[in-house]
């Protein structure tokens, strides 16, 4: 079977720039990632976003002159960049493409989001309350897994502290414990700097087939590139239920879906990984990453970020890229920074925040609808 | 005379919350659907849930939140209910010190907020049961 190689990564830093519009960061990232390729024709283009609105992937290409081809704009949430490099690997290992441009755009409005997905009523009802979601979640894991909020603070001092390495990084100041625990206060046991900010920015890579198990060379392949929805009955996950089942413990969650088919489609597993990128919409989300994409036993994340496992220098380090919680979270472009950052990471040219002999990458995205998405990647 | 809305159409009456059981996978959910959301048989029946759950989960709400036009903060959680549901809630206590796992709590239809021409719109909500 074709394998597929990625050999073009291009970003546009996230953060917020108010003199630039979406097309404008699209066409920057897009213009790197082809050049880093050596500027291929390319047969078709996914364009992962949620918030750019009608054929916002045509007018980047339009604005570069290289429109012709077929251009999906791809919407899942927090994956869309990760559905699009799905649609696009699948296409190119089916032999329908030789080359293809994948990249993911966003200008998110300030503040908690507003999201079309929740009726009218629920928004007139409070129910539209997106950070009150990841609280109940990060209680239950403090309860389940023996996490406390110091252990929160932890992942924020973590992802903060590595973030200071990363030019396209929002936050690259390195934060203290106490100081994330006195920002104000969102929603027990939340607090403002334990959250991630929607924003904007782009990122873009070219995929390209290449020869099954190419290993050894200096390139980098994608060895798998899953998506997944929610299974029905958890009141927590994703898909914003307005209810779910007691009985739920034998209901996987999205995110486990999404890694365990990965894992299976690249015949690897996750004592193979040497770097992972995962969801760090809250400091919560980022330990439950742990838990459901088996990096770690169930209720053990905890313990985990206490022992500094996932910190550079630790066993497994998760986030080197400074996570959301220090680019920021523009949706339609945050599977694919991870995916610049980890291919960056893979071709040793990470600079300070590279994790030594890297060789097996992994990529997580997770959010509403439910939407999860999980990339392997090795060299 | 200004009247009562209820903020949606079909998710309880006065006494209790109307969801749905489904007579081929015995599961109940809420809201009230056509088609069982867990194993999509449409053999499913409109039922009265129980009045009273335990807490399960719960925050506190200190912005409001997108569309929203009430007071801050809120409660928020989740209630277990007797017949198996977890359900998404607004809580009628936001000081987190008066709330904790499985403590008993009671439906309680509560105001949101008050539209121009004086209607009060009213929704679901929990409160903790020796407040009721």
């Amino acid at each position: 079977m074709t394998g597929v190689a990625i050999v073009g990564i291009g970003m546009h830093p996230f953060g917020r720039f108010e003199d630039k519009t979406v097309t404008e960061m699209g066409v920057e990232a897009v213009r790197a990632a082809l050049g880093d390729a050596g500027d291929p024709e390319f047969q078709a283009a996914f364009c992962g976003t949620a918030y750019s609105g009608v054929a916002a992937g045509h007018k980047v290409l339009g604005a570069l002159g290289r429109t012709g081809t077929p251009i999906v704009d791809v919407e899942a949430g927090c994956a869309s960049g990760g559905a699009a490099l799905m649609l696009a690997a699948g296409a190119i290992r089916a032999g329908q493409y030789d080359c293809a441009l994948v990249f993911g755009i966003e200008k998110m409005p300030k503040g908690i989001i507003r999201s079309s997905f929740f009726e009218p009523w629920r928004e007139e009802a409070g129910l539209a309350a997106t950070p009150a979601y990841f609280a109940l979640r990060a209680q239950r894991l403090m309860r389940e897994s023996g996490v406390t909020k110091d252990l929160l603070a932890q992942v924020v001092v973590k992802n903060r502290r590595q973030g200071v390495h990363n030019p396209d990084a929002m936050f690259r100041a390195e934060v203290t414990a106490d100081e994330v625990l006195a920002s104000r206060l969102v929603c027990e046991p939340l607090h403002l700097w334990m959250l991630c900010s929607p924003n904007e920015g782009a990122a873009a890579v070219v995929l390209r087939a290449a020869p099954a198990r190419d290993g050894g060379g200096p390139g980098v392949t994608l060895a798998a590139a899953t998506l997944r929805s929610h299974l029905p009955g958890s009141a927590l996950h994703e898909g914003t239920p307005l209810s779910g089942l007691a009985d739920d413990a034998d209901i996987p969650a999205p995110t486990t879906l999404a890694a365990t088919a990965a894992y299976e489609e690249a015949g690897l597993g996750p004592a193979d990984l040497d770097v992972v990128e995962c969801q760090d919409t809250d400091a919560a989300r980022e330990l439950l990453s742990y838990e459901e994409l088996g990096l770690c036993p169930q209720g053990e994340s905890g313990e985990w970020i206490a022992e500094g496992v996932t910190a550079l220098g630790g066993r497994l380090p998760v986030n080197p890229s400074g996570g959301l919680l220090s680019k920021g979270e523009p949706l339609g472009a945050s599977a694919l920074g991870q995916v610049v950052e980890l291919t960056r990471q893979l071709r040793g040219g990470a600079g300070p925040r590279q994790v030594d002999g890297a060789r097996t990458a992994l990529g997580h995205t997770v959010g509403r609808g439910a939407n999860a998405s999980v990339v392997l990647l090795q060299r | 005379m200004p009247g009562v809305r209820p903020v949606h159409e079909g998710l309880f009456t006065p006494e209790h919350l109307i969801g749905g059981r489904c007579d081929a996978c015995r599961r109940h959910h809420f809201p009230a659907a056509t088609t069982c959301p867990y194993c999509g048989s449409t053999a499913v029946t409109e039922v009265a849930l129980s009045d009273t759950g335990t807490l399960w989960a719960w925050t506190a709400v200190t912005a409001p939140p997108p569309g929203y036009r009430g007071e801050v903060p809120f409660g928020f959680g989740v209630v277990e209910l007797p017949e198996g549901l977890r359900v998404i809630t607004r809580l009628g206590e936001s000081d987190l010190s008066r709330l904790s796992f499985g403590q008993a709590m009671k439906l309680d239809i509560a105001p949101l907020h008050e539209e121009d021409d004086g209607t009060a719109v009213v929704t679901y909500s929990f409160v903790p049961s020796e407040c009721a």
